[in-house]
């Protein structure tokens, strides 16, 4: 199925990634610079009560940190590292970033899957569901959900989650990430809004495809509701969808942000929060960089996955009309 | 199956689900619930593991680098100190140190260590390891921002006799007693001293406290055990052995509804990060609340001597007395205090100055209308061109507060614009350049008056010239004679308040919300928790 020229396809789509890691790698280390503070104002407040801090003892931790060099200086010392696979220490902890993420990325890693794979699921049976009844009303009432659950706050469903099935049911922990039980609350919580906003995807898509002529002729021929459904209409209907996954992973990891502090669980989402808060520049371009990774590495997945989809599109190529 | 009927399943299913969705929308009430009732707080039983959440964590928990309240309470439990400092009369009392004695200037410490002590890694707590400690304090330098302060003019730390240790200060500094009482100042074996400043701030030291660090993940949670063998508690605590409790986990909560439903629905046990509001649902109800003043300076605006406007005393007189210190403090919780004096009043030497922080309206728009500052069209007052009008970068959460203070000042035509941020960008925006900053700082030592306000020292909250306050100040520094110090405080506090280089506003407090089944959760002399008496009942 992959021809000759996904070869070449492949090789700059991975050049393009290249170029956008860099992007991002840089991109972060600008913006962190550009914001007000450093990492030897927050050493030096301690986090503590004071409200002035010694200037001092800023300068003696800015000279310690290099944050006492030029800009440009700074900036090709950090990257030259990184390419080698350094990216520098916290520097409240001392500990490096690399290790302060990977050590929580597990955690942020079930998280998400178990999320997408809920939200894929759920997104999938809400979709057929709002264009499978014969009740008008009730697809309608089905067709209401996702655009509900896309508008509704993640924290806001993550507290009535807690509320209802943690504080007063007691069927799940409200806190940490030990054990299954302590992930399908978060798990939910992430899902509602991706889960919706599939749905919606499908629901309309589907709905499309459901109207086209080809449609009536497989019905034609006397194939039930399922049968039109699932051997005929999905398989369409499904790559508007799929164009946007690596929006979708986008999302979610950006939902771990919340979710993570609602559910006090670790993960890259709440470290990152902290990590900006502090000015650690390193944990923020580690997180950073992965998170284009993700997004490079996924997009090119649903690239190279559409010709196994729809026969018609050959990659590398100026789109193929029918 | 065939596949309509997996079609009608997946059609149930997506139901049910949107069904979960709506049931969870419509539960909106509060499980609270009712704890073990009155608690027979009788004779403490040992055992057990206590529940404890914190709302934040800065990844180290190295008490000798900690400055944030919540890894200070982990920290404290896993170090003993050369001094105790009593709670009730914040008198220095021994600890690890069974005597000492203080040189006429209060520049040479001579500490008498008791014997028997060890460290978690069996090593003995002597002379030596104390010179190892500060040593490693000094080394840790610009990460060690308490205490640079504490030993600040260390001039030598001599080993008389492996029980006997002298420390020796280039200038008075009267504050060290106490210091030697804080967990800053705390020890660990010397083993630890040397360890990176990674492996300190991840828990791998050896302390001298009731309590090791058993396991700490970063932003997660802390687990201390109690310390076998550990016999050495102070007398400021109820009893010198083990401590009670097997073990304490800390857990991060950052979330604030999160750590109210997790305490009411008794999946932790105790916090001191429940926010004001939600308080009072732990008043009772089969929990208890317990406040307690934070000692040092209190919450206060700190003008800039730089800044023209505030550089003219009655401006900064006017804006003092703008302020109604009792309404302001009623948006707190109903144990707060409003500012007595630039010190808190659980701090030693402190003294009620109360008569001089009274709010007078007439009397503030009267100073600036003699001083030329006349209303403009939009209610501020202006001279030569000039608005009275004042920014305000802060990051404490104390937004309602200083919003109340906002409008008290409007009142007399002072215009104060507030802007609440994170501590990197307010730390680096309060650079010296702005009219006023805002603050406090916890110390159980008067000393710390001299720390934030002193022309001399390094904070300089006012950015002054040295002026007469400063000498006073000083010589507090130096002065071991408890009433003649007592004179000094009270003199530089006065004078901070009434050339309102101090502007005091309210108190900060700290307070503790537990379970019934939580007994003797207390607080130490600078307000910091304290689990070494608390036991849980069966």
């Amino acid at each position: 199925m992959l021809r000759a020229a996904p070869v070449k396809y492949v090789a700059r789509r991975l050049l393009q990634g290249v170029f956008v890691l860099w992007a991002a790698y840089t991109l972060s280390f600008l913006i962190l610079f550009t914001l007000p503070g450093d990492a030897a104002t927050v050493a030096a407040a301690g986090g503590g009560d004071a409200s002035t801090v010694d200037p001092k003892l800023v300068e003696q931790l800015r000279h310690e940190y290099g944050l006492d060099q030029p800009l440009w200086l700074q900036y090709l010392h950090a990257l030259g590292k990184a390419l080698r696979g350094d990216f520098g220490s916290n520097p409240q902890t001392g500990q490096p970033a690399l290790h302060e993420v990977t050590q929580v990325l597990p955690n942020t890693l079930g998280l998400a899957a178990a999320a997408l794979v809920l939200a894929v699921v759920v997104g999938f049976l809400l979709a057929v569901a709002s264009t499978f009844p014969r009740a008008a009303w009730l697809r309608q009432a089905l067709g209401a959900l996702p655009p509900l659950g896309a508008a509704v706050p993640v924290f806001w469903i993550g507290l009535l989650l807690l509320q209802w099935f943690s504080f007063h049911l007691r069927w799940f922990p409200s806190l940490g990430d030990e054990g299954f039980r302590s992930l399908v609350l978060p798990a939910v919580t992430l899902a509602v809004p991706t889960g919706a906003y599939i749905a919606q995807l499908l629901s309309r898509s589907l709905r499309l495809t459901l109207g086209r002529p080809y449609i009536e002729q497989v019905r034609a021929k006397g194939a039930g509701e399922a049968r039109v459904h699932f051997a005929h209409a999905l398989r369409n209907a499904v790559l508007p969808t799929l164009t946007m996954v690596g929006v979708l992973i986008g999302n979610l990891l950006a939902g771990t942000v919340v979710t993570e502090t609602v559910f006090s669980r670790t993960g890259v989402g709440r470290l990152v929060v902290q990590a900006v808060g502090d000015r650690d520049l390193p944990v923020v371009q580690v997180v950073v960089v992965f998170a284009a990774l993700v997004f490079v590495v996924s997009s090119l997945a649903v690239d190279l996955v559409y010709p196994l989809i729809d026969r018609r599109i050959v990659l590398g190529r100026a789109a193929a009309t029918a | 199956m065939t596949s309509r009927t997996t079609a009608r399943v997946a059609a149930f299913a997506a139901g049910a689900a949107a069904l979960a969705f709506a049931l969870a929308g419509c539960s909106g009430g509060s499980g609270s619930t009712n704890g073990a009732g009155s608690s027979a707080a009788s004779k403490p039983v040992s055992g057990g593991n206590l529940t404890f959440a914190i709302s934040s964590e800065n990844g180290c928990i190295d008490p000798q680098q900690v400055g944030n309240n919540d890894d200070i309470a982990i920290a404290r439990q896993t170090v003993a100190s050369l001094t105790s400092q009593d709670p009730k009369t914040g008198e220095i009392k021994p600890w690890l140190a069974s005597s000492w004695k203080v040189n006429a200037d209060a520049s040479s410490f001579t500490f008498t260590l008791r014997t028997g002590t060890t460290y978690a890694d069996g090593t003995p707590i002597d002379a030596e390891s104390v010179k190892e400690n500060f040593a490693g304090i000094q080394a840790l330098g610009a990460k060690a921002t308490l205490g640079s302060t504490y030993l600040s003019g260390l001039k030598d730390v001599k080993v008389i006799d492996p029980q006997t240790v002298e420390i020796d200060f280039s200038k008075p500094s009267a504050q060290f007693l106490q210091a030697t009482s804080t967990f800053t100042l705390g020890l660990v074996s010397n083993a630890s001293t040397k360890l990176s400043v990674a492996d300190r701030c991840a828990g791998k030291f050896a302390g001298s406290g009731p309590f090791t660090v058993k396991s700490f993940t970063p932003a997660q949670q802390a687990v201390l055990v109690k310390r076998d063998g550990y016999d050495w508690g102070p007398s400021t605590n109820s009893h010198t052995g083990e401590a009670y409790l097997d073990s304490v986990t800390f857990k991060v909560v950052p979330e604030a509804s999160t750590l109210t439903g997790s305490l009411s629905s008794g999946q932790i046990d105790a916090s001191a990060d429940v926010q004001a509001t939600d308080l009072p649902q732990f008043d009772g109800n089969g929990f208890w609340v317990r406040n307690r003043t934070n000692p040092g300076v209190v919450y206060n605006l700190y003008p800039n001597a730089k800044n023209p406007a505030l550089a003219d005393e009655k401006v900064r007189q006017a804006i003092s007395k703008a302020i109604d210190r009792s309404a302001v403090t009623k948006l707190l919780t109903k144990w707060d205090k409003p500012a007595k004096s630039v010190l808190s009043s659980s701090t030693p030497y402190w003294s009620d100055q109360s008569s001089l922080l009274t709010q007078d309206v007439s009397g503030a728009k009267k100073l600036l209308e003699d001083d030329g500052w006349k209303l403009g069209s939009d209610g501020v007052r202006e001279k030569g061109g000039k608005k009275l009008s004042f920014t305000l970068v802060y990051w404490q959460p104390t937004s309602d507060q200083l919003q109340l203070v906002q409008q008290e000042l409007k009142a007399v035509g002072i215009e104060l614009q507030l802007k609440q941020t994170t501590i990197a960008d307010a730390t680096a925006t309060n650079d010296g350049t702005q009219a006023l900053s805002w603050g406090n700082l916890t110390r159980a030592d008067p000393d710390v008056v001299r720390t934030v306000f002193s022309a001399r020292g390094t904070q300089n909250n006012n950015h002054r010239a040295a002026e007469a306050v400063d000498d006073v100040l000083d010589l507090q520094a130096a002065t071991t004679d408890k009433a003649a110090r007592q004179k000094l405080v009270d003199q530089a506090a006065k004078t901070l308040i009434t050339e309102a280089w101090s502007i005091p506003v309210f108190q900060l407090s700290t307070t503790i919300a537990a379970s019934d089944k939580v007994h003797d959760l207390k607080f130490e002399a600078s307000s910091r928790l304290d689990f070494y008496d608390t036991w849980l009942s069966k």
